[in-house]
């Protein structure tokens, strides 16, 4: 991929904070940095799409150490959890057989299991040999009759953003629109209704949190032509581009998706998120709002009144278990503010949410969510991560599952809110097992009996408590907030 | 306190009890060349048999007086004369323990004169000591009937020696008076915990030595072919310290202590972090040497396995059957991981029964908790091997604990107690519940496009 490129994929309009200097460009600090790459991120991207062969171009470790660890659903195919990669040589290096290689591979995969389209991701050595993964792409789809996308997602292209963007912008360009939709059959439109057509955009069914949300979408009568990409079918995505509205869940990822499309095809689109009774409720307004159908809004605040007091009735139990617990977040991108929403539901006092991954969209949402009082936590090594818990009392940390046994070693109780996570927390239901969850690791008895020390012991141990000193893994723990848009600056707890 | 329920009904259905007698046959297969016999008829021993058979995968040594019709209804006296001669003179054992049966009960036996009987009958077999016990099938369980036999062996083994002076004769010897809950791996785990501190173990009885699965050089033994050594159990008096294991031993520890007045230490389980900080300090106090660092590192290790599991376990809706012993060191660990106890069942009524960890505890049957577990959703099921086909229809998994598991290799041996027991437990605990993660019910959108038959896509991917 061309510099060019690059630049023109982390510039995006319709971000509002564009002017400002672009997440993706600031350069990784060698020795402070975690985090993926484009290639994670473009993986991450595109990998739910259940019936496509995903081939990853590269030596072993791209594919071979980030393989089947997501917890994406799908309700048919399982195609997308069979890992594939060239796992290229030495020798496919050297003799420069990568593109050979790939092309049988592509092969191999058509031969084996039919996809329904074959996506190429391109690593960093390919790219840095000089494969044309296009040039095979484009052989491989007109020698063997099948659509074989390239995704050029090279890991030092940038951060796992970028690579969202990649991967969005290789939908846009290769697949959005080469095909029409589905006629929806007649017998299952109820009378008087209309039928729409909506996109999810950067939904990812994680854990099937998704199948809380369709059977809401199915009695209003709307369509999801595609969610891009969970739960979703290569058959779906090519006809993307007949939708009425798309909603855009996790707003880093493929902002740029949903621009074009209203560029191209004059789709509306809007942010929204699925977490917490508020914001769910908010979302269906805003789809129904957007289509403009008035007997649909009629109807969807109907479904939001009754799942709202549904919900709320179920919840009551566990208020009190929950209320006014001290929470820190920290986890990047959309859910740093949508899954704000969701605890304040609950009761609870979000007392820092970290931005290390927000885009200066995220942030501004933090802000109206919290208030001016908000900490920004723009740090993402562990100790620093640690003392934040410490000075603000934070009785329960939620993160990816990265920080997890962070958490655990230092014996604090815990929530995974990342990818991997086994548990849906999406919609109205999915905030049942929110509670749950929350309640399970707050209340576990074993925090207690891991801190206190061994009845023999003379000394007491060193825990729950700030450890001041050089912080090796991170940079500036607590920002406060002193941002250009909002709050004066100092104004920070 | 946990309210004690039972559940009159006329029919058991799926038991959850095995009987006394068989309970009295393990404590008495932990004492090294030991023979049990059950008085009462052959199926009663045969039965038993093949319980600790199946349990345990090894050959089983176990007599009966082999009551036929004649002697039921006439008298039975006879037959327990002629086995105890023919045993000791045919299989030369270090003890005899006999147990009766239902049936000897119900016709009235009378053990230990029968006992006085073959003693002034055959004063050849003095040196062989008789531990005889009153097991009616029709009482207790296999916990009663063991903890029966461990009192009995004290009564006919220990010499009273209390307030002679002998105690902490023997400086570094600790008794071990362990409970049916525990498995030979727990005995061997526990003892090698006393050894780390310069002590030296004396178990009784001893299933790590006799039951824990090894091959002997020898291709055939009559009688047991390890366990505690009627030798130390002489001994005992002589022990700085005893710790009892199990709640269920209360009267066989009271008598040890009467006999000996040696102190004693009295745990109900050894199960969890807590239970073994409490088990490690008194072995520091007892032996004045500082934990050492391998127990610390256990103990840490433990510590890891519990924030790691909690979130398997956590508000994990449990249900329980065992015996009350093991019943009361299940539950301790269960709430000390934060799940909630929604059924635990007991087949016989005990004091320990009250300290359990939830609301209340049945005393029932495989059915009455397959009842339980239903109406409260529990999502694991912890039981023996019987309670498999319950777990099956509850549709949840099954973690197997007590006797018998027939259908888990090495089931009968695996270690419970310790820090690292429990460690394993846990891992065990969590992979099950991993195993059976509910997920989301894929929910098929009718809307959803189907693929159609000729596929379009070779537009797509154009460059």
């Amino acid at each position: 991929m061309k510099a060019a490129d690059i630049a023109e994929l982390l510039n995006e309009p319709a971000c509002t904070h564009n002017k400002k200097e672009k997440s993706g460009c600031s350069r990784p600090t060698p020795g402070a940095s975690a985090g993926g790459c484009a290639f994670d991120g473009a993986q991450i991207a595109l990998l739910p799409i259940a019936d496509v062969a995903h081939v990853v171009h590269g030596p072993i470790a791209c594919s071979g150490n980030s393989w089947d660890n997501r917890g994406t659903a799908s309700s048919g195919p399982t195609l997308y959890k069979i890992g594939m990669t060239t796992d290229l040589s030495e020798q496919d290096v050297i003799m420069g057989r990568g593109e050979k290689r790939l092309f049988h591979a592509i092969k191999q995969a058509v031969d084996t299991h039919s996809p329904a389209a074959v996506f190429v991701y391109n690593t960093c050595v390919p790219a840095l040999i000089g494969d044309d993964i296009d040039a095979v792409c484009k052989a491989a789809s007109e020698r063997w009759n099948i659509a074989v996308v390239p995704i050029d997602c090279a890991g030092f292209y940038g951060t796992k953003n970028l690579g969202n963007r990649i991967a969005g912008e290789a939908m846009v360009k290769h697949v959005i629109g080469t095909r029409e939709p589905e006629p929806v059959p007649p017998e299952l439109v109820p009378p008087g209704i209309r039928i729409h057509n909506i996109n999810l955009i950067g939904e990812y069914n994680i854990a099937g949190e998704l199948w809380y949300l369709t059977p809401l979408f199915d009695e209003l009568g709307i369509r999801i032509l595609c969610t891009l990409s969970g739960d979703a079918r290569f058959h779906e995505v090519q006809t993307m581009h007949r939708a009425e509205v798309s909603m855009l869940v996790c707003a880093k990822a493929m902002i740029n998706v949903a621009r074009k499309m209203e560029e191209r095809y004059g789709i509306p689109w809007f942010e929204g998120s699925f977490y917490g009774i508020t914001d769910t409720s908010a979302a269906l307004r805003d789809i129904a709002r957007l289509i403009n159908d008035p007997d649909l809004i009629a109807r969807t605040e109907a479904l939001i009144a009754r799942e709202e007091a549904r919900v709320r009735a179920e919840l009551d139990v566990w208020r009190p278990r929950l209320e006014g617990k001290r929470v820190l977040l920290f986890t990047g991108g959309v859910k740093s503010w949508s899954v704000v929403s969701a605890l304040q539901d609950l009761g609870m006092n979000v007392v820092a949410s970290g931005t290390k991954k927000s885009t200066e969209e995220d942030k501004a949402r933090i802000l109206e969510l919290m208030g001016d009082n908000t900490i920004m936590l723009n740090s993402e090594g562990a100790r620093d991560l640690l003392n934040a818990v410490y000075e603000l009392k934070a009785d329960i940390l939620i993160a990816g599952g990265r920080n997890l046994y962070t958490a655990l070693k230092a014996r604090l109780p815990f929530l995974d809110i990342n990818q991997e996570r086994e548990f849906g927390y999406a919609g109205y239901e999915g905030m049942k097992e929110l509670v749950r969850q929350l309640a399970l690791t707050l209340e576990s008895p074993v925090w207690e009996a891991v801190r206190k020390p061994a009845p023999w012991s003379q000394k007491a141990m060193v825990i729950a408590g700030p450890e001041m000193g050089d912080s090796p893994d991170g940079g500036d723990a607590v920002e406060t907030h002193d941002h250009d848009h909002a709050a004066p600056a100092g104004a920070a707890a | 306190m946990a309210e004690i329920i039972r559940h009159p009904k006329a029919l058991s259905v799926n038991p959850l009890k095995s009987s006394a007698p068989a309970g009295a046959a393990l404590a008495f297969l932990g004492i090294r060349r030991a023979m049990p016999i059950f008085h009462g008829s052959q199926g009663c021993t045969a039965f038993a048999k093949v319980f600790f058979v199946r349990h345990f995968r090894e050959p089983v040594p176990l007599q009966t007086t082999a009551m036929d019709q004649v002697a039921t209804v006439m008298n039975a006296d006879g037959n327990v004369v002629q086995a105890l001669a023919t045993v000791c003179g045919k299989s030369k054992p270090a003890l005899v323990g006999l147990a009766t049966t239902a049936l000897a009960e119900t016709q009235g036996t009378d053990i230990k004169r029968l006992v006085h009987e073959f003693r002034a009958k055959h004063p050849e077999f003095d040196h062989i000591p008789v531990a005889a016990v009153n097991t009616p099938d029709f009482s207790g369980c296999l916990e009663t009937g063991y903890a029966s036999a461990v009192k009995g062996i004290i009564e006919a083994t220990v010499p009273v020696t209390a307030g002679t002076g002998l105690v902490g004769k023997r400086k570094k010897q600790v008794n071990l008076l362990l409970g049916a809950h525990l498995t030979p791996g727990d005995v061997e785990a526990i003892k090698e915990w006393v050894e780390l501190f310069g002590l030296r173990p004396v178990a009784v009885p001893d299933l790590s030595d006799s039951l824990d699965g090894h091959l002997i050089p020898e291709d055939f033994t009559p009688v047991t072919l390890g366990g505690t050594p009627v030798s130390e159990l002489a001994t005992l008096g002589e022990a700085v310290a005893t710790v009892v294991v199990g709640r269920s031993l209360k009267a066989a520890a009271d008598l040890l202590l009467e006999r000996t007045g040696v102190p004693d230490y009295r745990f109900d389980g050894l199960l969890g972090l807590d239970a073994s900080d409490r088990f490690t300090a008194t072995l520091a106090d007892l032996s004045g040497v500082a934990v050492p660092e391998k127990l610390e590192r256990h103990r840490a290790q433990l510590q890891d396995a519990m924030v790691d599991t909690h979130f398997m376990t956590g508000l994990r809706r449990v249900a329980l059957a065992a015996d009350p012993d093991l019943l009361l060191q299940l539950s301790e660990l269960f709430v000390s991981m934060g799940s909630e106890i929604v059924a635990a069942v007991s087949p016989i009524k005990a004091a320990s029964l009250g300290s359990i960890g939830t609301a209340q505890v049945h005393v029932g049957d495989l059915e009455d908790l397959e009842n339980l577990a239903r109406s409260a959703h529990a999502e694991l099921v912890v039981s023996n091997s019987h309670a498999a086909a319950t777990a099956a229809r509850l549709g949840v998994p099954l973690l197997r604990a007590g006797m018998p598991q027939y259908d888990l290799v090495g089931g009968f041996c695996k270690t419970w107690v310790g820090y690292r027991g429990t460690r394993q437990a846990l891992f065990d605990l969590a992979n099950l519940v991993l195993q059976h993660h509910d997920s989301i019910a894929p929910h098929h959108s009718r809307y959803k496009q189907p693929i159609a038959p000729a596929p379009q896509a070779v537009a797509a991917g154009g460059h």
